[in-house]
């Protein structure tokens, strides 16, 4: 017995709408979470983090004893989470003496744990720490700059995977059209060493030059750590290439065995299938269905007819 | 001099995003800030070089600021979710395709020919509204004890049932094909007992803890000693419920305890005796008679008749014979 749920209010339908699978994605929302103990360096970088992504982003507060996302049981709750929030990308903060202000920044694929990657924080200073002049603070929800510099991020596959994870998580939305007054920040995350990223948070400052591009200043103002790569897993193959694939990367099915020809028109090869001769059915050979037999009788009857005729005349 | 090698980046647009491959850090590091500042001096470039292909797009103005319009990004992200599956025709779209029946489209309003005006198609006061029939005409093959009112309204209800069902069967197919549309849900829900109509009831909060509590009771200590549930209330009475009756009766009453021991006593020794019959009972009743013939022959003479009629014409009961109903 199957039962036919649909919501009932319109908010609700919308929001399921907004949920469903699209054919062009705009950015990921983050789930920020806690693990079972926390510093207060590990606190403060969530926080921050939060505010920086306040519109994409979900943070909760409580601890998260049974989710860990390296062993294979620990990720059921994570996955729960995601699909209750409609989130894709998490950051999961811990502390432990092995691990000291750990961070795990994972990618979900239809809501399954596609990739993770762990890096510790060091040398972290807080946004509250940074004196500069408020006029240029920037806002909230605007879209950043991105700059990677370093050959470790195209020769190391582990800070590879890093710049492409920090890419999704500081994308924020795709749009289309943008807004050049709303340009007012800058991630800047620099390969120091090929286990060592150093990432800020700046403001832009648009400089009057003489042409009609400005002149670019960055001003320190966000929280600014030394990512130390730890642990990552890059998803398997077969997740990697279902998740790559594009609607525009699907080629367009060729019809098989079909040709057009100039002087014949549209042509196709028949392929006849294998005769079994060891397994064909001969001829009936009972007595009464033989053709010739019939032939026969039909021509003695006629023969007869003819016979009765001639007689009775 | 420097080359161009050195200075070539990588720009993505679309994402606003930079990329130089080929600085090298100094492994020896420097101090904090001359680090900092290097990072920063190079991310700096990289900004500008994007400003550059940005500012020299073809805005247009308007009341926020000129707005410009974005190439497509270019790195290659991971989708979040799977690509939106097609959902398979439904059985009465591939019957249309295969019968070449072209979609039309529908008028809000159709003229109405029986009031002259227009009407809407659906909804209060339509056209052809199925409930406003004054008359059915008899037709001959109907037979004579049906209503026909009735008849439509039963086969208005069956019509429903089966779109119902088809709609039902339609998207199966489609959860099968993994596209079922996203603000629909197919649950499955209880199966009814066969042969009753009913669903069976949803058991509220009181009756699961008094289940609970019965459970509980029934154990030899009766659960004072078992381990709670999460948010599970203490029962109302713990431990063991023991109902002692009265020693000293009231005024005339039977002593009860008394009696439920003779009761307990009398049950095992008749089962072991073989004799149904409730001599103690069938005395009572026999003794009950007697005194309701005194009490009519000497009270009431007058109505003595009828009651010694109705004793003469009674049967007389044997009490030697045995009682039809069994010893309690």
């Amino acid at each position: 017995m199957m039962e036919i749920r649909t919501p009932k209010t319109g908010k609700a339908k919308r929001v399921l709408e907004k949920r469903a699978p699209k054919l062009v994605e705009t950015g990921r929302k983050t789930l920020i979470l806690h693990g079972t103990k926390t510093s207060a360096t590990v606190s403060s970088v969530l926080m921050e983090l939060y505010r920086l992504k306040k519109g994409g982003a979900i943070k909760y507060s409580r601890r998260n004893e049974n989710i860990r996302p390296f062993e294979s049981g620990g990720e059921t709750s994570l996955e729960f989470f995601s699909q209750k929030t409609d989130c894709s990308i998490f950051v999961y903060g811990s502390h432990t003496k092995k691990r000291p202000d750990n961070l795990v920044l994972g990618r979900m694929y239809d809501h399954q744990v596609y990739d993770l990657i762990e890096v510790g924080i060091e040398n972290f200073k807080s946004l509250l720490s940074f004196s500069y002049d408020k006029k240029f603070a920037p806002h909230e929800g605007t879209k950043p700059f991105i700059c990677f510099t370093g050959e470790g991020f195209e020769n190391v596959p582990e800070l590879k995977h890093l710049k492409e994870v920090l890419t999704d998580l500081f994308r924020g939305e795709v749009v289309d059209n943008l807004n050049l007054t709303g340009l007012d920040r800058a991630y800047v995350c620099s390969a120091i060493s090929p286990t060592k990223v150093f990432l800020t948070h700046c403001a832009l400052k648009l400089k009057r030059s003489g042409t009609i591009v400005p002149r670019m200043e960055l001003v320190e103002v966000g929280p600014s750590m030394d990512l130390v790569i730890r642990r990552n897993r890059l998803p398997n193959e077969s997740l990697m290439k279902e998740a790559m694939r594009t609607s525009k990367d699907k080629p367009k099915k060729k019809e098989k065995n079909v040709d057009q020809d100039a002087v014949r028109g549209k042509i196709g090869k028949i392929y006849m299938p294998d005769q079994k001769l060891d397994e064909m059915h001969l001829h009936d050979k009972s007595k009464g269905r033989k053709r010739e037999r019939k032939e026969s009788k039909l021509l003695n009857e006629e023969t007869d007819s003819k016979k009765n005729k001639k007689s009775s005349e | 001099m420097e080359t161009e090698t050195d200075q070539i980046y990588h720009l993505d647009v679309g994402n606003l995003l930079g990329f130089n491959p080929n600085h090298r850090f100094p492994s020896a590091p420097s101090s904090r800030e001359e680090l900092v500042k290097e990072c920063l001096e190079e991310s700096r470039k990289l900004v500008q070089a994007i400003a550059n292909a940005l500012f020299n797009f073809t805005s247009t103005e308007t009341n926020d600021g000129p707005i410009v319009q974005l190439p497509p990004p270019t790195t290659k992200l991971p989708r979040e979710k799977h690509v939106p599956r097609p959902k398979p025709p439904t059985k009465w779209e591939e019957f249309a395709l295969k019968k070449g029946i072209q979609k039309r489209k529908k008028d809000k309003v159709v003229w109405d020919e029986q009031t002259d005006q227009f009407k809407r198609r659906h909804g209060y006061d339509r056209v052809n509204d199925d409930n406003d029939v004054p008359i059915i005409e008899a037709k001959a093959t109907d037979e004579p004890g049906e209503d026909p009112f009735a008849k439509r309204l039963d086969e208005k209800k069956k019509r429903v049932g089966k779109q119902q069902k088809n709609r039902l069967q339609n998207l199966k197919a489609a959860e099968k094909a993994g596209a079922l549309p996203s603000h629909v849900q197919l649950a499955a829900t209880s199966l009814p007992i066969s042969g009753t109509k009913s669903q069976p009831k949803k058991i509220g909060k009181d009756e699961l803890g008094d289940v609970a509590g019965l459970a509980a009771t029934s154990t030899a200590s009766g659960g004072k000693f078992d381990k709670k549930l999460p948010g599970e209330k203490a029962p109302k009475k713990q431990g063991k419920h023991h109902k002692y009756l009265p020693v000293v009766a009231g005024r005339g009453a039977v002593n009860p305890e008394k009696e439920q021991t003779n009761n307990v006593l009398s049950k095992i020794f008749s089962k072991h005796s073989h004799e149904i019959l409730n001599v103690g009972k069938a005395i009572n009743m026999y003794n009950v008679k007697k005194e309701k013939k005194k009490s009519g022959r000497s009270d009431k003479s007058g109505r003595s008749d009828k009651s010694g009629r109705s004793d003469k014409l009674k049967p007389k009961k044997d009490i030697t014979k045995k009682p039809a109903n069994k010893a309690k």
